[in-house]
C-alpha cells in the first residue's frame, strides 16, 4: 500500500535530490576513489589479452560491445567466480531462495490457503505476489536486535552459525553442476562430503551447549541422537554407488551413469539415501530437534536475529546440497538429453552487437544443456522433499532410531548385495553387459 | 544405642542422601509453561529423566475469570453474555445447561420449535469447537496441513451459524424461554449442504491424519486410560468415550428433544491416545446425522421464545442441570433465593475433570508424547479456569 505525500511540492522535491546527488559525489571523490587506489595499489592486477586489467580497461571494455565479451571469458573462468557465483555459494544461495517461495507457494495450496501474497504485488503485479517475502523477512531479521542469553558461551554462540552455513556452503563447492563446472574436483568428493555432514551434530551440540538453556539443550541432544543414527545408513546407501561406478569422484561417477541412472539399479538405495537426507534436513517428519510443540524451538530457541537468519540460509543451502548430492548418485547429475543448440544465432562472422547477444565464444550448448538438466532435476527432488511436509506429522524420538539403526542400515546392506552381484554377474562394471564402451 | 551403631546409622543418613542427590540430578525440570506453543493460558512443570517423564505438576489458574461470581451479580437473563466467555467456540452448549437451570428454576415451558433450533445450534456449535481442538491437535504434531484444513472448513460452519445468530462466535443465542430469534428464510438447505460438504471433508481428515501411519505409530498403545482408571478419575466426554465407556449425557439424562433422535453413542475400547484424539472425528459425524434428523423433525412454524418478565424470578430453590458438550457433561447448579438474581451458580465444566487425568497419563510417558497427550484429553484451559 502506497500513502500518498501530503503536501508535495516539485521544487523542493528537485532541490533534495540534488543535494543528495551533491553528497553523494562529494563522498565519492574525497573518501572512495582514494580508498580505491590505495587498494588498488598493493593488489597484483590480472593480465587480459595481453593487457593490464585495471579499473579504467574494465569499465572501457564493459562499454564498448566489441570487447565486452573477452573481459566476461577471462571473469567466468576466475577461481572466484567459481566460488562465489556460479557452482558455488550463489548459485546455490539462489536455488534456496527460490526454494523457500516454492515452499510457501507450493505448501499454502496444498493447504486451501494463499501464501504469502503482499510484498512485491505492486511491484511485480499479481502473478508474482509474495515474490519479496523472503526480502522482507530477511530485512526484517537483519534490523532485529541479537539476544545473547546470559551465561551463554559468547564466542560459541556467535561462531556456530557462521560455521553451519560454512561447512553447508563446502558441500556445495563438491557438487559437478557441468562437465568441469565444480569448484573443487577432488577424488574422494564423496567421502569429503560424508565428513563436512558429520560437522553438523557437532555443530548443533556446541551452539545447544552453548546457548545456556533447557530446551536447546534437548534439541542439541536430539539432532545428535538423530544424525548419528542416521549417518550410517545416508553412508552405506551411498556405498553402492560407489561399487557400481567404482569411483569416489562425483565427476566420474556422474560420467558413469551416462547411459542409464543407477536409480534404476539401487531403488532401495535411493530410498534409504532419500530419507536419511531428510533427517539430515531436521525436515518434517524428522524436525525432532526443532519440534515447536515440546521443546519450544529445540536447538534454535535462543536464537534472535541475524543468527536465526544465518541458521535458516545454512539449512536450505543444506537442503540444495542434498538434493544435489542426490542427482549426482542417482539420477545421473547433468545428463540428459540435448535440448539445446550449439550455437546462438546464425553461425559465421556476425556484427559485434549481435556477437554480444548471441553470447558468442562464451555459449556452450552442451554446458547450458547440463546447467538446465542438472537444476532441473535438483528442483524436482527439493520438491519431493518439500511434499513430505504437507502430509507427514513428527515422529517420536525412540521410532526414529528404530528406523535408522535397524531398519535403513538393513535396507542399505541388501541393496549394496545387489549392486555385488550386479557386478560379479557381470551385468555392470569393467566388461559388463551393460557397460558403456 | 551404642556409639558404633549411631555412628553406621550417621553414615547410612548420609549415603542415602548422596544417592538421593545424584538421582535428583538426573531429573531436569522443564516448565510448559504460559507463554510455551504448546500449551495455552496453562502452565504445567514436568520433570524428565532422558526422554522420560517421571512427574508431572499441572498449575490452572491463568484466567480465571470469576464467572461464578460475576453471575452473583447480574440477573438470569444477563448472565448469558458473560457466560459464554469461557469456551467461545462452544458458546452455545455452555449456555445450554445454564437456559435448562434456569428454567427449572423459573418454571418456563419452551416452545417445541426453540427446542428443535437450539439442538441445531449447539450440535453446529459441537462441530466448530471440534474443529478447532483438531486443528491444534495436528499442529501439536507436527501436521500442518491438518492445522489449515479444520480451520479453513470451521469457517463455513461459522459463517452458518452467524446466519443464524448474528454473530461469528459468541452468539448468545441459547436464553432461558428459547432461542433469540428465528431461523433465518433459507437456511435449512443452506445447513443441509453445509452438512454433506463437511462429512465429505471428514473422510479427507481420516485418510490424510487419522491414517497416516506416522500418527499411528506414535499414538497407538500410548497413554493408555483403562475403563476403571476413567471412572475413577471421573474423566467426561470423549475422553470418557474413548476409555471404552459408552456415556453421553444426551442419552443418558436426554435434555429438551433429544430423546426423540435416533443417534448412537460413539466409542473405542482401545483406550489410547489414538482413541482419544479419533473419538471426537466420530463424534462430528454422528453429530451430522443428528442436525439432519433435527432439520427434518422441527416444526415448520411455531413461537421460538417462551414470554418472560422483564426480570424474571421463581420461588426459592435450587437446580441442576447438564449437557453434553464438546468436551464432555458441563453442568450448572444455580441456588436462587426468590430474587431475580441466582445466589450462587457453580458451573461443573468437563475440562476440569480431563485434566484430573493429566499426570496420571504423563507420568512414565516419552517427553516427545506430551503435547499429544496432553491435547487428546480435549482440554480447554479458559474453561477450566472458568
Amino acid at each position: 500500500m502506497t500513502t500518498p505525500i501530503e503536501d508535495f511540492r516539485f521544487g523542493p522535491f528537485v532541490a533534495s535530490v540534488v543535494w543528495l546527488l551533491f553528497w553523494v559525489l562529494i563522498i565519492v571523490t574525497v573518501i572512495v576513489l582514494p580508498l580505491i587506489f590505495v587498494i588498488l595499489f598493493y593488489v597484483p592486477l590480472p593480465l587480459v589479452n595481453g593487457e593490464v586489467l585495471t579499473p579504467y580497461l574494465f569499465l572501457s571494455m564493459m562499454i564498448d560491445p566489441t570487447r565486452t565479451l573477452p573481459i566476461l571469458n577471462f571473469l567466468i573462468y576466475t577461481e572466484f567466480f567459481r566460488v562465489a557465483v556460479f557452482p558455488g555459494f550463489m548459485y546455490a544461495a539462489l536455488i534456496a531462495a527460490a526454494t523457500i517461495f516454492i515452499e510457501r507457494k507450493f505448501l499454502a495450496r496444498m493447504q486451501l490457503r494463499v501464501g504469502p501474497s503482499h510484498a512485491g504485488r505492486e511491484a511485480l503485479g499479481t502473478g508474482f505476489e509474495g515474490l519479496f517475502q523472503l526480502v522482507a523477512d530477511g530485512l526484517k531479521l537483519v534490523s532485529k536486535e541479537i539476544i545473547i542469553p546470559a551465561g551463554a558461551d559468547k564466542p560459541i554462540f556467535w561462531a556456530a552459525p557462521i560455521a553451519f552455513v560454512a561447512a553447508a556452503a563446502a558441500v556445495v563447492c563438491l557438487i559437478p553442476v557441468a562437465p568441469g563446472w565444480v569448484v573443487s574436483n577432488i577424488d574422494v568428493g564423496l567421502i569429503v562430503a560424508f565428513a563436512i555432514f558429520g560437522f553438523f551434530p557437532l555443530i548443533e551440540v556446541l551452539f545447544s551447549w552453548a546457548s545456556n538453556s533447557k530446551y536447546p539443550f534437548i534439541g542439541g541432544l536430539r539432532a545428535l541422537h538423530q544424525l548419528i543414527a542416521f549417518e550410517i545408513p545416508f553412508i552405506l546407501s551411498a556405498l553402492s554407488v560407489v561399487i557400481l561406478s567404482g569411483s569416489l569422484n562425483l565427476t566420474e561417477i556422474t560420467y558413469a551413469q551416462s547411459s542409464y541412472w543407477f536409480i534404476l539399479f539401487l531403488p532401495i538405495s535411493a530410498f534409504v539415501f532419500f530419507m536419511s537426507s531428510l533427517a539430515e534436513l531436521e525436515r518434517i517428519p524428522f524436525d525432532l530437534p526443532e519440534a515447536e510443540s515440546e521443546i519450544v524451538a529445540g536447538w534454535l530457541t535462543e536464537t534472535s536475529g541475524m543468527i536465526y537468519g544465518l541458521i535458516q540460509l545454512g539449512t536450505y543451502v543444506k537442503l540444495y546440497a542434498l538434493a544435489a548430492l542426490f542427482v549426482v548418485l542417482f539420477l545421473g547429475g547433468w545428463m540428459g538429453p540435448q535440448i539445446f543448440p550449439d550455437q546462438l544465432g546464425p553461425p559465421g562472422e556476425k556484427p559485434p552487437l549481435l556477437q554480444l547477444l548471441t553470447l558468442d565464444g562464451l555459449y556452450h550448448g552442451p554446458t547450458a544443456n547440463a546447467i538446465f538438466w542438472f537444476t532441473a532435476k535438483t528442483f524436482l527432488m527439493i520438491h519431493l522433499m518439500l511434499l513430505i511436509r504437507g502430509i507427514n506429522p513428527r515422529i517420536r524420538i525412540d521410532i526414529l532410531l528404530h528406523t535408522g539403526w535397524y531398519k535403513l542400515i538393513v535396507l542399505s546392506f541388501i541393496n549394496m548385495f545387489i549392486a555385488l552381484a550386479l557386478i560379479y554377474g557381470g551385468v555392470l562394471g569393467p566388461g559388463g553387459l551393460l557397460t558403456p564402451n | 544405642m551404642s556409639d558404633q551403631e549411631e555412628r553406621i546409622s550417621e553414615t547410612t543418613r548420609l549415603g542415602l542422601e548422596i544417592v538421593k542427590e545424584a538421582e535428583e540430578d538426573r531429573l531436569m525440570t522443564l516448565s510448559v509453561g504460559p507463554q510455551h506453543p504448546g500449551s495455552g493460558h496453562f502452565r504445567f512443570t514436568v520433570k524428565v529423566d532422558g526422554d522420560y517423564i517421571v512427574d508431572c505438576d499441572p498449575d490452572p489458574g491463568y484466567v480465571h475469570r470469576g464467572e461464578e461470581k460475576m453471575c452473583e451479580y447480574r440477573n438470569f437473563i444477563q448472565n448469558i453474555p458473560h457466560l459464554e466467555r469461557p469456551v467461545i467456540h462452544d458458546s452455545s452448549n455452555i449456555t445450554y445447561s445454564y437456559s435448562l437451570a434456569v428454567e427449572e428454576l423459573v418454571k418456563i415451558d419452551v416452545p417445541r420449535r426453540a427446542q428443535f433450533i437450539r439442538a441445531i445450534a449447539s450440535e453446529l456449535n459441537r462441530q466448530v469447537y471440534t474443529l478447532y481442538w483438531l486443528a491444534i491437535y495436528g499442529i501439536f504434531l507436527g501436521h500442518s496441513t491438518m492445522f489449515m484444513w479444520p480451520t479453513g472448513d470451521r469457517e463455513l460452519l461459522i459463517d452458518l451459524l452467524e446466519a443464524l445468530t448474528g454473530a461469528r462466535v459468541t452468539h448468545a443465542y441459547n436464553i432461558p424461554g428459547g432461542v433469540r430469534n428465528d431461523i433465518p428464510y433459507g437456511f435449512k438447505d443452506r445447513c443441509l449442504r453445509q452438512v454433506s460438504y463437511f462429512e465429505g471433508r471428514l473422510k479427507e481428515y481420516e485418510d490424510i491424519f487419522y491414517n497416516n501411519p506416522l500418527l499411528r505409530q506414535r499414538t497407538e498403545g500410548v497413554a493408555v486410560l483403562t475403563k476403571e482408571d476413567a471412572i475413577k478419575l471421573g474423566v467426561t466426554g470423549s475422553v470418557l468415550r474413548a476409555s471404552g465407556v459408552p456415556y453421553d449425557i444426551r442419552k443418558a439424562e436426554p435434555y429438551d428433544i433429544y430423546d426423540e433422535i435416533d443417534f448412537n453413542v460413539q466409542y473405542m475400547k482401545t483406550c489410547d491416545s489414538f482413541a482419544r484424539a479419533y473419538v471426537p472425528l466420530l463424534d462430528m459425524r454422528e453429530s451430522c446425522h443428528i442436525i439432519r434428523q433435527l432439520l427434518d423433525k422441527m416444526p415448520e412454524s411455531g413461537e421460538v421464545r417462551a414470554k418472560l418478565q422483564p426480570n424474571p424470578k421463581g420461588p426459592p430453590g435450587e437446580a441442576y442441570r447438564r449437557v453434553e458438550s464438546g468436551r464432555g457433561a458441563l453442568g450448572y447448579y444455580i441456588v436462587s433465593d426468590g430474587t431475580p438474581r441466582p445466589y450462587r451458580v457453580k458451573i461443573s465444566v468437563g475440562s476440569f475433570r480431563n485434566l484430573l487425568a493429566l499426570p496420571h497419563l504423563l507420568v512414565g510417558s516419552k517427553l516427545g508424547d506430551m503435547p499429544s497427550v496432553y491435547w487428546s484429553l480435549n482440554y480447554w484451559p479458559v474453561e477450566a479456569d472458568r
